[in-house]
């Protein structure tokens, strides 16, 4: 494939993957921004929303645009739920100390990754997509009659994977207006400020935190329903979301939503382009570069606060 | 004061839960443990190796079924020198340092006879050194071409699938002559697909063709449009073989990739094995070539062999699972356990074999063992099996997808896979 066709095909790949993931590293970065906890099952609840999202359309069954809007609502909601009913039950307990918080939601991975085995098994399971029509797209180049057009071999996308990017950044709009302009927000970004000021102007801290909680596993769910038709559920697709999530967090900044959109894009526009151009290894191994020299160089991330 | 003993008069909740787990710790101790010490009519102990979850699940899941449908009927039938036999089933994860430590529990834990059933070559290769260090015949069905290649041991045999390097050379001419000579390899990183990356590269050049580009997958990807860009534009043919969960998003983004316009397309079917051709995004296979072990859907001449052998397992003629027919079948593989276990029959047979101190001669009996005529023991074809480099030689199977269905239109002989000795493992000592 020749140079311009080959780049524009790794970008829209690249899109689709940055899409996907600063849903998922929002929701690690939201929690961890204030509730100042590191969530390790976060990938599970990412896999979590792909089964589910199997779950509910197969029972529902019929067209398949119907049960994917149906997945998309009911399985974030009900992994939110889920997150929040632990965070109740667990994390509350250990007063979200940050070492067990750790050792606590290890445990949570194991125990989500391993029901899901006995009851949903090993084997991966399709969704279909609302829809998909493939979309091939023309490249010019010049001719000797001037400017032509012409229709590359592979130079394509599909409806679907431009839906993944659209519904991505309604998303985020939303949830910038939600963090911006609402008095939900207004509680979220005092708690995250100063918890314990917050609690003594009366805000249920406890009660945010379970829902944060909920929120971020909950985005990590949604971006794995968008996903679950180009991919399929497994019980073990959570590890590299993790990973990735990680790595998008620590280089935007722990807690800082604005650098973790900044950093998701980057970090998958450039795992699309270099897999492309030469291979998915050396994509993450530089990757990891990065958060070593963002560590060494600016431990606080890209946009992460000084420390006060 | 409360003392803190198990007899306390008056039982906490959590003393009586563990003492009910351990009561039920006890009461599920294998069968076979009633027969530790019992006589000759005790069970032949067979350590099943499974793909239980892992990459290898989707395989694992049927190897099982056959395996038990083959034990059944080999035990209805009054079992192997008069004794039942009884698989011993243990999950290593599709993964190899869990594999050994598994090899280790059948021979020191279970007192399992054997070892069998194992699939992905990258396990077969991490616990066949294990097998040979605990002196534990292994049989394995994995298509690798590890085993004749000398590059394992004496306690090492795949007597019931053939190796990839037999398949691939026995395809090439068929490739080369209706599809195309410049060929792109698609195929998973590790040992199975590097097998396939060698030995067609070797295959197609002996028929005048060549390889133009090769495509290195690792196995545990989930999205693969990214690699389709490097498929050089003077391609003839791709050729795809792939494994793991991802499958079906493999072969979906092929046809989104290419669109109405692709090149001729040969799959080995492990790229589709376990999914139903009907899945939505698949239709652009419609006319494409598939090879197969064995053929999926029941063919217009299909024999009394491989009605009774998808009868005793409970398949229907596309190959899926009579009680649901999404659930499709390993069908091209899965045969390799079915006629293994029949092969440890006929050489347990042979060697009068007792106990573990014949498992010796039970390898050698399994040595000699050179024709093995098509039947309900071996229902994918008749077969031949040399005993110096421990691998068996047989039909295989081309088929073009016609209508949603694979029909075979070429069935290569035993001779086309035949390849000159690399390895005697009968001259290894014990």
């Amino acid at each position: 494939m020749e140079f311009g066709p080959h780049l524009l095909l790794a970008t829209l790949e690249g899109l689709v993957q940055a899409s996907v993931l600063t849903l998922t590293a929002l929701g690690l970065s939201l929690v961890f921004g204030v509730m100042r906890v590191v969530n390790v099952a976060h990938g599970e609840f990412y896999m979590l929303g792909a089964v589910l999202a199997w779950f509910v359309t197969s029972m529902i069954g019929g067209s398949a645009a119907i049960g994917f809007m149906a997945a998309l609502i009911i399985a974030p909601l009900l992994v939110g739920l889920l997150a929040a009913l632990a965070d109740w039950l667990v994390l509350r307990r250990i007063d979200y100390d940050p070492e067990r918080t750790i050792v606590a939601t290890i445990g949570l991975l194991y125990i989500i990754q391993q029901v899901t085995l006995m009851t949903y098994g090993p084997d991966a399971h399709p969704v279909a997509p609302p829809f998909n029509t493939r979309l091939a797209l023309p490249w010019f180049e010049f001719t000797d009659g001037g400017l032509s057009m012409y229709w590359p071999w592979g130079l394509s996308t599909t409806s679907y994977k431009l839906f993944v990017i659209a519904a991505a950044i309604v998303t985020l709009l939303a949830l910038w207006m939600l963090m911006a302009k609402s008095k939900l927000g207004l509680i979220l970004r005092a708690t995250q400020l100063d918890g314990e000021t917050a609690q003594a102007f009366g805000i249920p801290v406890e009660k945010v935190y379970a829902l944060v909680f909920g929120m971020g596993a909950a985005l990590a769910a949604l971006g794995a329903v968008l996903v679950v038709p180009i991919q399929q559920a497994h019980y073990l697709m959570g590890d590299d979301p993790l990973l990735l999530s990680f790595i998008v967090v620590i280089i935007g900044g722990l807690g800082s939503l604005r650098g973790t959109v900044v950093a998701a894009i980057l970090i998958g526009m450039s795992d699309g382009i270099i897999s492309v151009f030469f291979t998915p290894t050396l994509a993450k191994i530089l990757a990891t570069l990065l958060v070593a020299m963002v560590l060494v160089y600016r431990p606080n991330g890209l946009f992460g606060a000084k420390p006060a | 004061m409360k003392s803190k003993t198990l007899l306390s008069a008056a039982p906490t909740r959590r003393n009586v839960l563990t003492g009910l787990a351990a009561a039920g710790a006890a009461t599920a101790l294998p069968n076979f443990a009633r027969y530790a010490h019992a006589g000759s009519d005790a069970p032949i102990k067979i350590g099943f190796q499974v793909h239980r979850t892992g990459i290898g699940a989707a395989y694992g899941r049927w190897y099982e079924r056959t395996t038990n449908a083959a034990a059944k009927v080999i035990n209805d039938a009054g079992g192997i020198n008069g004794r039942p036999i009884g698989i011993v089933a243990e999950d290593d994860g599709t993964d190899p340092k869990r594999g050994a430590e598994v090899l280790e529990k059948f021979a020191n834990q279970h007192g399992c006879d054997i070892a069998y059933g194992t699939l992905f070559s990258h396990v077969v290769i991490g616990s066949a050194p294990r097998a040979a260090e605990l002196k534990l015949p292994y049989f394995v069905v994995s298509e690798g071409h590890h085993v004749a290649s000398g590059m394992l041991n004496r306690y090492t045999l795949q007597p019931g699938i053939t190796d990839v390097k037999s398949q691939v050379q026995a395809m090439a001419p068929f490739v080369a002559d209706n599809l195309g000579k410049k060929v792109t390899m698609i195929y998973p990183d590790f040992a199975f697909g590097h097998n396939h990356r060698d030995f067609f590269s070797e295959a197609i050049a002996a028929q005048g063709g060549e390889v133009i580009a090769k495509l290195a997958i690792p196995p545990t990807e989930t999205s693969f449009t990214k690699y389709f860009p490097q498929i050089p534009r003077e391609t003839e043919v791709i050729y795809h073989v792939m494994v793991g969960p991802s499958v079906l998003t493999f072969v979906k983004e092929l046809g989104e990739f290419f669109g109405p316009s692709h090149p001729e397309i040969f799959g080995f079917i492990d790229s589709l094995e376990a999914v139903d051709f009907a899945s939505p995004g698949l239709e652009f296979l419609e006319g494409t070539h598939f090879w197969e072990g064995m053929p999926r859907y029941a063919q217009s001449n299909q024999t009394d062999a491989d009605k009774f052998y998808r009868a005793a397992i409970g398949i229907d003629d596309k190959g899926a699972s009579l009680d649901d027919p999404k659930d499709v079948s390993t069908y091209a593989h899965m045969f390799g356990c079915w006629e293994t276990l029949y092969t440890i029959k006929d050489g347990m047979e042979a060697s009068g074999y007792k106990g573990p101190a014949d498992r010796q001669s039970l390898i050698e009996a399994v040595e000699a063992i050179t024709d093995m005529p098509e039947g309900r023991e071996h229902p994918q074809g008749a077969k031949l099996f040399n005993g110096k480099t421990h691998q068996v030689f047989g039909p295989q199977y081309i088929s073009k997808v016609e209508g949603g269905k694979l029909v075979v239109q070429h069935t290569t002989s035993i001779e086309d896979g035949l390849y000159p000795d690399e390895v005697d493992y009968t001259a290894q000592s014990f």
